[in-house]
Protein backbone atom coordinates (compact mmCIF):
# COMPACT_ATOMS: atom_id res chain seq x y z
CA UNK A 1 0.00 0.00 0.00
CA UNK A 2 1.33 3.44 -0.83
CA UNK A 3 2.08 5.89 1.98
CA UNK A 4 -0.70 8.37 1.03
CA UNK A 5 -3.25 5.59 0.64
CA UNK A 6 -2.82 4.14 4.10
CA UNK A 7 -2.58 7.61 5.62
CA UNK A 8 -6.01 8.61 4.24
CA UNK A 9 -7.67 5.58 5.89
CA UNK A 10 -5.64 5.92 9.10
CA UNK A 11 -8.35 7.31 11.39
CA UNK A 12 -10.77 4.52 10.50
CA UNK A 13 -8.13 1.86 10.91
CA UNK A 14 -6.84 3.15 14.28
CA UNK A 15 -10.17 3.79 15.92
CA UNK A 16 -12.88 1.81 14.13
CA UNK A 17 -14.64 5.01 13.19
CA UNK A 18 -17.55 4.30 10.89
CA UNK A 19 -20.91 5.93 10.42
CA UNK A 20 -24.44 5.52 11.71
CA UNK A 21 -27.69 6.38 9.97
CA UNK A 22 -29.74 8.17 12.61
CA UNK A 23 -32.92 7.66 10.59
CA UNK A 24 -32.94 3.85 10.60
CA UNK A 25 -30.25 3.11 13.21
CA UNK A 26 -27.96 1.12 10.89
CA UNK A 27 -24.20 1.22 11.51
CA UNK A 28 -21.61 1.17 8.72
CA UNK A 29 -17.98 0.10 8.71
CA UNK A 30 -16.16 1.02 6.56
CA UNK A 31 -18.07 4.31 6.77
CA UNK A 32 -20.73 5.15 4.20
CA UNK A 33 -21.81 8.66 3.46
CA UNK A 34 -25.18 7.53 2.11
CA UNK A 35 -27.59 5.10 3.78
CA UNK A 36 -28.70 2.59 1.09
CA UNK A 37 -31.93 1.94 3.01
CA UNK A 38 -33.02 5.50 3.61
CA UNK A 39 -31.39 7.21 0.62
CA UNK A 40 -32.14 10.91 0.81
CA UNK A 41 -34.00 10.61 4.13
CA UNK A 42 -30.94 9.14 5.86
CA UNK A 43 -29.00 11.23 8.37
CA UNK A 44 -25.42 9.97 8.46
CA UNK A 45 -23.16 10.79 11.45
CA UNK A 46 -19.66 9.59 12.45
CA UNK A 47 -19.69 6.76 14.96
CA UNK A 48 -16.87 5.21 17.00
CA UNK A 49 -17.49 1.50 17.47
CA UNK A 50 -17.03 0.01 20.94
CA UNK A 51 -14.75 -2.62 19.42
CA UNK A 52 -16.45 -5.67 20.91
CA UNK A 53 -18.15 -8.42 18.96
CA UNK A 54 -18.00 -12.05 17.93
CA UNK A 55 -16.44 -14.19 15.21
CA UNK A 56 -18.91 -15.08 12.44
CA UNK A 57 -16.43 -17.17 10.48
CA UNK A 58 -12.67 -17.32 10.02
CA UNK A 59 -9.87 -18.81 8.00
CA UNK A 60 -6.31 -19.73 8.88
CA UNK A 61 -3.60 -18.19 6.71
CA UNK A 62 -0.65 -20.60 6.45
CA UNK A 63 1.31 -19.02 3.62
CA UNK A 64 1.53 -15.28 3.20
CA UNK A 65 3.49 -12.67 1.31
CA UNK A 66 6.96 -11.71 2.59
CA UNK A 67 5.67 -8.98 4.90
CA UNK A 68 3.44 -11.35 6.86
CA UNK A 69 5.46 -14.55 6.46
CA UNK A 70 6.94 -14.52 9.97
CA UNK A 71 3.46 -14.30 11.47
CA UNK A 72 2.01 -17.44 9.86
CA UNK A 73 -0.11 -19.26 10.75
CA UNK A 74 -2.55 -16.49 11.61
CA UNK A 75 -6.29 -16.08 11.68
CA UNK A 76 -8.37 -13.66 9.63
CA UNK A 77 -12.01 -13.48 10.64
CA UNK A 78 -15.30 -11.88 9.74
CA UNK A 79 -16.33 -10.19 12.96
CA UNK A 80 -19.80 -9.00 13.80
CA UNK A 81 -19.49 -5.96 16.03
CA UNK A 82 -22.05 -5.59 18.83
CA UNK A 83 -23.58 -2.67 16.92
CA UNK A 84 -24.50 -5.10 14.13
CA UNK A 85 -22.06 -4.35 11.32
CA UNK A 86 -19.46 -6.83 10.05
CA UNK A 87 -15.83 -6.38 9.13
CA UNK A 88 -12.82 -8.53 8.19
CA UNK A 89 -9.83 -8.32 10.50
CA UNK A 90 -6.91 -10.36 11.87
CA UNK A 91 -7.48 -12.17 15.17
CA UNK A 92 -4.50 -12.52 17.52
CA UNK A 93 -4.08 -15.91 19.15
CA UNK A 94 -1.10 -17.89 20.39
CA UNK A 95 -2.77 -21.14 19.26
CA UNK A 96 -4.95 -21.16 16.13
CA UNK A 97 -6.85 -24.18 17.52
CA UNK A 98 -8.33 -21.94 20.21
CA UNK A 99 -10.31 -19.87 17.73
CA UNK A 100 -13.95 -20.82 17.15
CA UNK A 101 -17.10 -19.44 15.51
CA UNK A 102 -19.01 -17.35 18.04
CA UNK A 103 -15.89 -16.47 20.06
CA UNK A 104 -16.18 -13.09 21.78
CA UNK A 105 -13.45 -10.66 20.73
CA UNK A 106 -12.40 -7.08 21.46
CA UNK A 107 -10.29 -4.67 19.43
CA UNK A 108 -6.67 -3.88 20.25
CA UNK A 109 -3.95 -1.72 18.71
CA UNK A 110 -1.16 -3.58 16.89
CA UNK A 111 1.40 -3.32 14.15
CA UNK A 112 -0.10 -4.47 10.85
CA UNK A 113 2.98 -4.45 8.63
CA UNK A 114 6.36 -2.83 8.10
CA UNK A 115 7.89 -1.97 4.75
CA UNK A 116 11.30 -3.61 5.20
CA UNK A 117 13.77 -2.17 7.71
CA UNK A 118 13.58 1.41 6.47
CA UNK A 119 10.01 1.95 5.19
CA UNK A 120 6.84 3.04 6.91
CA UNK A 121 5.27 0.98 9.71
CA UNK A 122 1.52 0.54 9.44
CA UNK A 123 -0.49 0.33 12.66
CA UNK A 124 -4.13 -0.52 13.13
CA UNK A 125 -6.83 -2.59 14.73
CA UNK A 126 -6.72 -6.32 15.33
CA UNK A 127 -8.99 -8.40 17.50
CA UNK A 128 -8.18 -10.55 20.51
CA UNK A 129 -10.24 -12.86 22.72
CA UNK A 130 -12.36 -10.77 25.13
CA UNK B 1 -4.16 20.65 42.91
CA UNK B 2 -2.33 19.06 40.01
CA UNK B 3 -2.42 15.30 40.01
CA UNK B 4 -3.27 12.06 38.28
CA UNK B 5 -6.73 12.15 36.67
CA UNK B 6 -6.62 8.51 35.54
CA UNK B 7 -4.05 5.84 34.75
CA UNK B 8 -3.66 2.66 32.73
CA UNK B 9 -0.97 0.04 32.20
CA UNK B 10 -0.31 -2.53 29.50
CA UNK B 11 1.80 -5.69 29.71
CA UNK B 12 2.19 -8.14 26.78
CA UNK B 13 1.02 -11.69 27.40
CA UNK B 14 4.20 -13.62 26.65
CA UNK B 15 6.84 -14.58 29.23
CA UNK B 16 10.18 -16.32 29.22
CA UNK B 17 11.77 -17.72 32.37
CA UNK B 18 15.32 -16.78 33.35
CA UNK B 19 15.99 -20.54 33.57
CA UNK B 20 15.11 -20.98 29.89
CA UNK B 21 17.53 -18.22 28.84
CA UNK B 22 20.28 -19.58 31.11
CA UNK B 23 19.94 -23.05 29.57
CA UNK B 24 20.84 -21.68 26.13
CA UNK B 25 24.03 -20.03 27.38
CA UNK B 26 25.10 -22.80 29.74
CA UNK B 27 24.57 -20.53 32.74
CA UNK B 28 23.02 -21.36 36.11
CA UNK B 29 19.45 -20.03 35.92
CA UNK B 30 18.67 -20.46 39.61
CA UNK B 31 21.78 -18.55 40.59
CA UNK B 32 21.02 -15.73 38.14
CA UNK B 33 17.36 -15.51 39.20
CA UNK B 34 18.28 -15.40 42.86
CA UNK B 35 20.98 -12.83 42.24
CA UNK B 36 18.74 -10.47 40.23
CA UNK B 37 15.48 -11.36 41.96
CA UNK B 38 13.92 -11.71 38.47
CA UNK B 39 12.36 -15.09 37.65
CA UNK B 40 10.62 -14.34 34.38
CA UNK B 41 10.16 -11.40 32.04
CA UNK B 42 7.52 -10.22 29.60
CA UNK B 43 8.08 -10.54 25.85
CA UNK B 44 6.15 -8.55 23.23
CA UNK B 45 4.13 -10.30 20.55
CA UNK B 46 5.59 -9.99 17.04
CA UNK B 47 3.18 -7.18 16.22
CA UNK B 48 3.76 -5.22 19.44
CA UNK B 49 6.27 -2.43 19.98
CA UNK B 50 6.64 0.50 22.37
CA UNK B 51 4.07 2.45 20.33
CA UNK B 52 1.32 -0.19 20.48
CA UNK B 53 2.01 -0.62 24.21
CA UNK B 54 1.73 3.17 24.69
CA UNK B 55 -1.60 3.27 22.79
CA UNK B 56 -3.10 0.35 24.71
CA UNK B 57 -1.96 1.81 28.06
CA UNK B 58 -3.46 5.21 27.17
CA UNK B 59 -6.73 3.55 26.11
CA UNK B 60 -6.83 1.64 29.40
CA UNK B 61 -6.44 4.98 31.23
CA UNK B 62 -9.31 6.53 29.25
CA UNK B 63 -11.50 3.44 29.78
CA UNK B 64 -11.36 4.12 33.53
CA UNK B 65 -12.52 7.73 33.34
CA UNK B 66 -14.54 9.75 30.89
CA UNK B 67 -11.98 12.33 29.74
CA UNK B 68 -12.87 14.31 26.63
CA UNK B 69 -9.94 13.60 24.24
CA UNK B 70 -10.32 17.11 22.82
CA UNK B 71 -9.29 18.46 26.25
CA UNK B 72 -5.93 16.67 26.03
CA UNK B 73 -3.45 19.41 25.16
CA UNK B 74 -0.16 17.49 25.35
CA UNK B 75 1.19 13.98 24.92
CA UNK B 76 4.69 12.88 25.89
CA UNK B 77 5.89 9.32 25.32
CA UNK B 78 9.10 8.33 27.05
CA UNK B 79 10.93 5.30 25.64
CA UNK B 80 14.34 4.08 24.58
CA UNK B 81 12.76 1.90 21.91
CA UNK B 82 10.66 4.31 19.86
CA UNK B 83 9.87 2.43 16.61
CA UNK B 84 11.26 5.25 14.48
CA UNK B 85 14.50 7.19 14.95
CA UNK B 86 12.69 10.12 13.31
CA UNK B 87 8.86 10.21 13.43
CA UNK B 88 7.18 10.70 16.77
CA UNK B 89 5.40 7.93 18.66
CA UNK B 90 3.38 10.55 20.53
CA UNK B 91 1.33 11.74 17.53
CA UNK B 92 0.26 8.19 16.65
CA UNK B 93 -0.86 7.81 20.27
CA UNK B 94 -2.72 11.12 19.92
CA UNK B 95 -4.44 9.92 16.75
CA UNK B 96 -5.33 6.56 18.32
CA UNK B 97 -7.01 8.16 21.35
CA UNK B 98 -8.70 10.93 19.35
CA UNK B 99 -6.71 13.81 20.87
CA UNK B 100 -5.34 15.26 17.60
CA UNK B 101 -4.95 17.85 16.11
CA UNK B 102 -5.10 20.61 18.76
CA UNK B 103 -2.31 19.39 21.03
CA UNK B 104 1.43 19.52 21.44
CA UNK B 105 3.44 16.31 21.43
CA UNK B 106 7.00 15.04 21.68
CA UNK B 107 8.92 11.85 22.29
CA UNK B 108 11.20 11.73 25.28
CA UNK B 109 14.37 9.78 25.84
CA UNK B 110 16.25 9.57 29.12
CA UNK B 111 17.06 5.87 29.41
CA UNK B 112 14.58 4.45 31.95
CA UNK B 113 13.23 7.72 33.35
CA UNK B 114 11.73 9.33 30.23
CA UNK B 115 8.21 8.43 31.38
CA UNK B 116 8.49 10.27 34.69
CA UNK B 117 10.08 13.24 32.87
CA UNK B 118 6.84 13.33 30.83
CA UNK B 119 4.78 13.49 34.04
CA UNK B 120 6.85 16.50 35.19
CA UNK B 121 6.39 18.26 31.84
CA UNK B 122 2.62 17.72 31.96
CA UNK B 123 2.53 19.01 35.56
CA UNK B 124 4.24 22.22 34.45
CA UNK B 125 1.86 22.76 31.54
CA UNK B 126 -1.20 22.07 33.71
CA UNK B 127 -0.01 24.25 36.61
CA UNK B 128 0.77 27.15 34.28
CA UNK B 129 -2.70 26.90 32.79
CA UNK B 130 -1.41 26.18 29.28
CA UNK B 131 -3.37 22.92 28.97
CA UNK B 132 -6.29 21.22 30.71
CA UNK B 133 -4.99 17.66 30.50
CA UNK B 134 -1.65 16.18 29.52
CA UNK B 135 -0.85 12.51 28.91
CA UNK B 136 2.51 11.13 30.05
CA UNK B 137 3.49 7.62 29.02
CA UNK B 138 6.49 5.44 29.76
CA UNK B 139 6.71 2.46 27.39
CA UNK B 140 9.47 0.16 26.20
CA UNK B 141 10.27 -3.08 24.44
CA UNK B 142 13.68 -3.31 26.04
CA UNK B 143 16.62 -4.79 24.18
CA UNK B 144 19.36 -6.90 25.67
CA UNK B 145 22.03 -8.54 23.52
CA UNK B 146 21.92 -12.36 23.45
CA UNK B 147 23.85 -13.83 26.42
CA UNK B 148 24.41 -10.37 27.94
CA UNK B 149 23.31 -9.98 31.58
CA UNK B 150 20.57 -7.63 30.34
CA UNK B 151 18.92 -10.45 28.39
CA UNK B 152 17.58 -11.90 31.66
CA UNK B 153 15.69 -8.72 32.50
CA UNK B 154 15.00 -6.64 29.34
CA UNK B 155 11.18 -6.74 29.15
CA UNK B 156 8.17 -5.04 27.57
CA UNK B 157 5.41 -2.94 29.11
CA UNK B 158 4.24 0.55 29.88
CA UNK B 159 1.76 2.80 31.60
CA UNK B 160 -0.02 6.08 30.90
CA UNK B 161 -1.11 8.88 33.22
CA UNK B 162 -3.53 11.67 32.46
CA UNK B 163 -2.34 14.73 34.40
CA UNK B 164 -4.73 17.57 35.26
CA UNK B 165 -6.23 19.81 37.94
CA UNK B 166 -9.86 18.73 38.25
CA UNK B 167 -10.64 16.06 40.85
CA UNK B 168 -7.41 14.08 40.57
CA UNK B 169 -7.47 10.55 41.99
CA UNK B 170 -4.05 11.30 43.41
CA UNK B 171 -2.53 14.72 44.07
CA UNK B 172 1.13 15.18 43.22
CA UNK B 173 2.31 17.24 46.20
CA UNK B 174 5.74 17.92 44.75
CA UNK B 175 8.41 16.61 42.39
CA UNK B 176 12.16 17.12 42.16
CA UNK B 177 15.08 15.65 40.23
CA UNK B 178 18.76 14.83 40.65
CA UNK B 179 20.81 14.64 37.43
CA UNK B 180 24.49 14.34 36.47
CA UNK B 181 26.57 13.20 33.48
CA UNK B 182 27.37 9.58 34.33
CA UNK B 183 28.34 7.01 31.65
CA UNK B 184 26.82 3.85 33.18
CA UNK B 185 24.72 2.66 30.20
CA UNK B 186 24.36 3.83 26.62
CA UNK B 187 23.32 2.94 23.10
CA UNK B 188 24.81 4.75 20.11
CA UNK B 189 22.62 5.75 17.15
CA UNK B 190 22.03 2.79 14.80
CA UNK B 191 23.10 0.15 17.31
CA UNK B 192 20.60 -2.61 18.11
CA UNK B 193 21.72 -3.28 21.68
CA UNK B 194 22.83 -1.03 24.52
CA UNK B 195 26.14 -1.34 26.34
CA UNK B 196 26.77 -0.84 29.99
CA UNK B 197 29.60 -0.17 32.39
CA UNK B 198 29.11 -3.45 34.30
CA UNK B 199 29.67 -2.87 38.02
CA UNK B 200 29.79 0.86 37.35
CA UNK B 201 25.98 0.81 36.96
CA UNK B 202 25.42 0.34 40.71
CA UNK B 203 27.08 2.65 43.23
CA UNK B 204 27.92 5.88 41.34
CA UNK B 205 24.90 5.58 39.08
CA UNK B 206 21.65 4.00 40.36
CA UNK B 207 22.25 4.29 44.10
CA UNK B 208 23.72 7.80 44.06
CA UNK B 209 20.93 9.30 41.94
CA UNK B 210 17.97 7.48 43.47
CA UNK B 211 19.16 8.38 46.96
CA UNK B 212 19.98 11.92 45.85
CA UNK B 213 16.47 12.56 44.53
CA UNK B 214 14.79 10.69 47.40
CA UNK B 215 16.62 12.67 50.10
CA UNK B 216 15.94 15.92 48.26
CA UNK B 217 12.22 15.07 48.13
CA UNK B 218 11.93 14.14 51.81
CA UNK B 219 13.94 17.24 52.84
CA UNK B 220 11.59 19.46 50.84
CA UNK B 221 8.45 17.82 52.22
CA UNK B 222 9.79 17.43 55.78
CA UNK B 223 8.91 13.74 55.67
CA UNK B 224 10.55 10.45 56.61
CA UNK B 225 10.09 6.98 55.05
CA UNK B 226 7.54 5.94 57.71
CA UNK B 227 5.18 8.70 56.49
CA UNK B 228 4.50 6.79 53.24
CA UNK B 229 2.18 3.84 52.69
CA UNK B 230 3.86 2.82 49.43
CA UNK B 231 7.20 3.44 47.75
CA UNK B 232 8.16 2.71 44.15
CA UNK B 233 11.77 2.75 42.95
CA UNK B 234 13.16 2.09 39.50
CA UNK B 235 13.57 -1.66 39.13
CA UNK B 236 16.20 -2.80 36.60
CA UNK B 237 16.04 -6.00 38.69
CA UNK B 238 14.53 -6.69 42.10
CA UNK B 239 17.82 -6.39 43.99
CA UNK B 240 18.55 -2.69 43.35
CA UNK B 241 15.16 -1.32 44.51
CA UNK B 242 15.19 -3.59 47.58
CA UNK B 243 18.68 -2.39 48.51
CA UNK B 244 18.03 1.29 47.91
CA UNK B 245 14.77 1.10 49.87
CA UNK B 246 16.64 -0.42 52.83
CA UNK B 247 19.42 2.20 52.59
CA UNK B 248 16.81 4.97 52.68
CA UNK B 249 14.91 3.38 55.58
CA UNK B 250 11.84 2.02 53.76
CA UNK B 251 10.48 -1.37 54.83
CA UNK B 252 9.89 -4.33 52.44
CA UNK B 253 6.08 -4.01 52.97
CA UNK B 254 6.17 -0.47 51.58
CA UNK B 255 7.76 -1.49 48.27
CA UNK B 256 6.07 -4.86 47.72
CA UNK B 257 2.99 -3.70 45.76
CA UNK B 258 5.01 -1.50 43.39
CA UNK B 259 7.80 -4.03 42.82
CA UNK B 260 6.78 -5.85 39.63
CA UNK B 261 10.31 -6.77 38.44
CA UNK B 262 10.38 -10.35 39.84
CA UNK B 263 7.53 -11.37 37.50
CA UNK B 264 7.90 -8.72 34.81
CA UNK B 265 11.59 -7.94 34.35
CA UNK B 266 12.82 -4.44 33.57
CA UNK B 267 10.44 -2.51 31.33
CA UNK B 268 12.88 0.44 31.26
CA UNK B 269 10.77 3.62 30.78
CA UNK B 270 7.73 1.53 31.72
CA UNK B 271 9.16 0.27 35.03
CA UNK B 272 8.21 2.99 37.51
CA UNK B 273 4.97 3.83 35.62
CA UNK B 274 3.84 0.17 35.81
CA UNK B 275 4.87 0.00 39.50
CA UNK B 276 2.87 3.16 40.25
CA UNK B 277 -0.13 1.74 38.35
CA UNK B 278 0.07 -1.40 40.46
CA UNK B 279 -0.08 0.74 43.62
CA UNK B 280 -2.99 2.85 42.27
CA UNK B 281 -4.83 -0.44 41.57
CA UNK B 282 -5.16 -1.02 45.33
CA UNK B 283 -4.58 2.39 46.97
CA UNK B 284 -7.16 3.93 49.32
CA UNK B 285 -7.99 7.61 49.86
CA UNK B 286 -5.35 9.22 52.07
CA UNK B 287 -2.58 6.80 51.12
CA UNK B 288 0.74 8.54 50.57
CA UNK B 289 3.01 7.27 47.80
CA UNK B 290 6.73 7.90 47.34
CA UNK B 291 8.13 7.47 43.82
CA UNK B 292 11.71 7.67 42.54
CA UNK B 293 12.64 6.75 38.99
CA UNK B 294 16.12 6.32 37.55
CA UNK B 295 17.48 6.80 34.07
CA UNK B 296 21.03 5.94 33.10
CA UNK B 297 23.21 8.72 32.01
CA UNK B 298 22.03 9.66 34.78
CA UNK B 299 19.08 11.12 36.62
CA UNK B 300 16.27 10.44 39.06
CA UNK B 301 12.83 12.04 39.37
CA UNK B 302 11.08 11.87 42.75
CA UNK B 303 7.38 12.41 43.44
CA UNK B 304 5.35 12.77 46.63
CA UNK B 305 1.75 11.72 45.99
CA UNK B 306 -1.43 11.60 48.09
CA UNK B 307 -4.41 9.49 46.98
CA UNK B 308 -7.77 11.31 47.16
CA UNK B 309 -11.42 10.27 47.62
CA UNK B 310 -11.82 10.60 43.85
CA UNK B 311 -10.13 7.22 43.43
CA UNK B 312 -13.38 5.69 44.74
CA UNK B 313 -15.89 8.01 43.10
CA UNK B 314 -14.44 9.47 39.88
CA UNK B 315 -12.92 6.45 38.18
CA UNK B 316 -13.95 2.87 37.53
CA UNK B 317 -10.77 0.96 38.29
CA UNK B 318 -12.37 -2.27 37.02
CA UNK B 319 -12.93 -0.79 33.54
CA UNK B 320 -9.35 -1.78 32.60
CA UNK B 321 -7.23 -4.74 33.73
CA UNK B 322 -5.13 -4.33 36.87
CA UNK B 323 -1.36 -4.89 36.76
CA UNK B 324 -1.86 -8.02 38.86
CA UNK B 325 -4.38 -9.38 36.32
CA UNK B 326 -1.98 -8.73 33.43
CA UNK B 327 0.97 -10.28 35.31
CA UNK B 328 -1.09 -13.45 35.82
CA UNK B 329 -2.42 -13.63 32.26
CA UNK B 330 0.61 -15.20 30.60
CA UNK B 331 1.86 -17.64 27.98
CA UNK B 332 5.38 -19.06 28.32
CA UNK B 333 7.75 -19.15 25.35
CA UNK B 334 10.82 -21.32 24.89
CA UNK B 335 14.04 -19.67 23.72
CA UNK B 336 13.49 -20.50 20.05
CA UNK B 337 10.02 -18.91 20.03
CA UNK B 338 11.43 -15.98 21.99
CA UNK B 339 14.21 -15.47 19.45
CA UNK B 340 11.62 -15.39 16.65
CA UNK B 341 9.46 -12.93 18.60
CA UNK B 342 12.35 -10.58 19.23
CA UNK B 343 13.64 -10.79 15.64
CA UNK B 344 16.90 -12.37 16.77
CA UNK B 345 16.83 -14.97 13.99
CA UNK B 346 18.69 -13.89 10.86
CA UNK B 347 16.38 -14.38 7.86
CA UNK B 348 17.16 -14.51 4.16
CA UNK B 349 16.10 -11.22 2.61
ZN1 LIG C 1 -30.80 4.64 7.17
Amino acid sequence: MSVPRFWRKQTNRYNLIGTKCETCGTYYFPPRSLCPKCRREGKIVDYKFKGTGKIVTFSVVRTASDKFDLQTPFVVAIIELDEGTRLTAPVICSDINEVYIGMRVKSTFRKISADGDSGIIVYGTKFIRE
Amino acid sequence: MVGIITYGAYIPQFRIKADEIAKVWGANGTEISNGLGVFEKSVPDMDEDSLTIAVNAARNALARRDVNPADIGAIYVGSESHPYAVKPTSVTVGEAIGATPVMTAADYEFACKAGTAGIQTCMGLVKSGMIKYGVAIGSDVAQGAPSDALEYTAAAGGAAFVIGNDDPIAEINDTCSYSTDTPDFWRREGQAYPRHGGRFSGEPAYFKHVQGAAHLMMDRMGTKPADYDYAIFHQPNAKFPRNVAAMLGFKPEQIKQGLCAPRLGNTYSGAVPVGLSSVLDVAKPGDRIFVTSYGSGSGSDAFDITVTDAILTKIDRKAAPSVETMLNDKIYLDYAQYAKHKGKIVMQK
